[in-house]
């Protein structure tokens, strides 16, 4: 195998000077968001995509991954200290680890957690690396028909693991695709969905929709809420985790960076899922678990490596398919087209430079964020302090600046404003956001796929069945849901979720 | 017949108002065939797949288990985006420091916490911080002055 040659080339890459600078500052500002409450690394990103512009692809591609796995360390430091998730992949972090900073092992909890990170994050790149050439060889021999197949499954297989009602996040989803139509047909050069509006014949940005979903509509269900904080940074001297605490935890890292690994491939994985799920493994692997929610440090071990894994793998579908299996990724994307790269198995063969670098440099990112959230975890407790009303006026002004300047068009901050109304809507509905985001992503390949399919096959529906591959993963799809549908299932499910 | 579920019944109205809408405004385009679709082929169908489900949303939310829409806090919402719209007027005309000044002046009346000496210092703080980000640091084409000014 050529693996060695091709993790040579990435590190190549990946350890240039411009490039390991971009990598730290992704991690950096992707730990910053993670401390910080309120603002998550999809607003970020979504920031930072006109910025990306200016800069060479690689450059850009791995500040905006840095961004999502630093995101993961950094919000289970509030998970620990504060008792709020930074993110929501930490939220079941709070469980533990804070009842362990309450008992003055705030030290150790967080030092497990970054420790356990980095082992999932060795885990994960290397996974990456081995599994990438293969499904991108699979994926090479896709047709139309398959791709559209594909992303009916990633599509349903992201709203079973979403959590909420299904039928509310497909409905997300088929409104995303349809949002994803507006602007100009490609096959026949009408404008559709324009409402006579020459900004909208170009499409709507997806920036703005991220922007106004995410990060406006974020910010005003937050001052919905009171904030009440109370940091813990009475006693944080020894941060290094006892030999006890080691050997307590091992089993919990290694069972969380598997699990993580394997969750965030799949479609609506990524993080957030791997975590709850991790901590659900945990607490039945234990044999005693009457010490869960009151300062395991196997609670905080598993869903810290279990996250940080799942944020990695979920560059897998990314990397060699094209497809996004979550909103961050779905960023990635936008962020590749900015740069003039069509997503897709492609990229490995005719820009290996790109993908080995990106990949390398996850690992050399990991390795910048043990080494900052360590020694740095006195500044990021200062950070916590900073109340939400001074943050949220600089977060309003950096959407609006970010949108506005995709295109130097006010028209885009005015659409922001709508879309910041329809994401509280969904929010006061109980319908979530992220759905509808991946499907505003997919909506114009999945309609050149649907069209060139149905042209190659005569209009025959059929085609989608008779090719093996495509009715393949439209059995898994129809099996996913039928398994959530039904009724056991969907009681496991509301449970493990509530866990 | 009484409404249930709160959240559902307005979300399903919702997806169906969004459904029908993408297939009416479809209708002004070429349907096409399966073989070769026009613009209006691909919309009409997943409209139509919004709608279905949206009134299976919509029938539902009289059965399943009650569940009130919380309250809508108009304040800060409607402070935070009028905010965005001044920004958004005022940006062209009267350029990026004039209007972030007013961006975080008015956001910052969406909190319980206002305060004017706060409100002003995070103003000018952030007006000088993305003139040398956003201006000098990224090149980013504002007029940073009022336009007659210049």
């Amino acid at each position: 195998m050529d693996l060695l040659g091709n993790l040579a080339l990435g590190f190549g890459v990946a350890l240039q000077g411009i490039n390991l600078l971009y990598a730290f500052f992704g991690v950096l500002l992707g730990t910053l968001i993670g401390v910080l409450p309120g603002i998550g690394p999809v607003a970020t990103i979504a920031m930072l995509l006109p910025v990306t512009f200016t800069l060479p692809p690689v450059s850009a591609l791995i500040m905006l991954a840095g961004i999502y796995y630093g995101a993961q360390y950094g919000g289970s430091t509030t998970a620990i200290l504060v008792n709020l998730p930074g993110e929501s992949s930490s939220v079941v972090t709070t469980l533990d680890g804070y009842q362990m900073a309450r008992q003055g092992r705030a030290g150790p909890a967080l030092g497990i957690a970054a420790i356990g990170s980095f082992i999932a994050g060795t885990f994960a790149t290397f996974l990456i690396a081995l599994a990438a050439p293969p499904l991108a060889d699979v994926a090479l021999k896709f047709g139309p028909a398959e791709y559209f197949s594909l992303m009916v499954l990633g599509l349903i297989a992201a709203t079973v693991l979403a959590h909420g009602s299904l039928i509310k996040a497909i409905a997300m989803v088929v409104l995303g695709l349809l949002l994803g139509l507006v602007g100009t047909d490609v096959n026949s050069g009408v404008a559709r969905f324009n409402f006579a509006i020459p900004e909208l014949s170009d499409g709507i940005g997806f920036v703005t929709v991220a922007m106004g979903m995410f990060g406006i509509a974020e910010i005003v269900a937050n001052l919905d809420t009171a904030e009440k904080r109370e940091v813990f940074t009475a006693k944080l001297t020894h941060l290094l985790p006892t030999a006890k605490d080691f050997k307590d935890s091992a089993g919990a890292i290694t069972r969380g960076t598997l699990l993580g690994s394997a969750l965030g491939i799949l479609p609506g994985g990524g993080a957030l899922l791997a975590s709850f799920a991790a901590y659900t493994l945990e607490k039945k692997a234990a044999k005693d678990a009457s010490r869960f929610g009151k300062g395991d440090i196997r609670g905080v071990a598993g869903p810290e490596s279990a996250n940080n894994a799942g944020a990695q793998t979920s560059f897998i579908p990314l990397l060699t398919l094209g497809i996004p299996s979550n909103a961050v990724m779905a960023l990635m994307i936008g962020a590749m087209m900015i740069q003039g790269i069509a997503p897709g198995p492609q990229v490995m063969t005719e820009k290996p430079d790109l993908f080995w670098g990106m990949i390398a440099s996850m690992w050399v990112g990991n390795l910048m964020l043990v080494i900052l959230n360590l020694p740095m975890i006195g500044l990021w407790i200062k950070l916590l302090t900073v109340p939400y009303r001074l943050l949220y006026p600089a977060i309003l002004l950096f959407c609006c600046i970010g949108v506005y300047s995709v295109n130097n068009s006010t028209f885009d901050i005015f659409l922001m404003v709508g879309f910041a109304v329809l994401g509280y809507v969904c929010v006061k509905l109980a319908c979530e956001p992220a759905p509808l985001i991946l499907g505003f992503i997919l909506g114009p390949m999945m309609e050149e796929n649907l069209r060139r399919a149905l042209l190659l096959s005569r209009g025959n529906p059929m085609t989608f069945l008779e090719k093996p591959i495509s009715a393949t993963l439209l059995a898994i799809a129809a099996l996913l849901l039928l398994v959530v549908v039904a009724p056991a299932v969907r009681q496991k499910r509301e449970e493990a979720f509530q866990e | 017949m009484r409404i249930k579920n709160a959240k559902d019944f307005w979300a399903g109205l919702m997806f169906l108002a969004f459904g029908v809408g993408f297939m009416v405004v479809a209708r002004n385009y070429a349907m096409g065939t399966a073989v070769r679709m026009g613009p209006a082929y691909f919309p009409t169908v997943l409209g139509g797949i919004l709608a279905f489900l949206g009134l299976v949303v919509f029938l539902r939310s009289f059965f399943i288990r009650p569940e009130a829409v919380g309250l809508f806090r108009l304040r800060p919402m409607a402070i935070v985006l009028a905010a965005i719209i001044v920004f958004a007027v005022t940006l062209k005309p009267l350029g990026l420091v004039v209007s972030t000044i007013l961006l975080i002046v008015i956001g910052s009346f969406a909190s319980h916490e206002f305060t004017w000496r706060a409100a002003l210092v995070l103003a000018v703080v952030l007006a000088a911080f993305s003139v040398a980000v956003f201006f000098y640091g990224l090149g980013l084409p504002f007029n940073v002055w009022p336009a007659f000014l210049e």
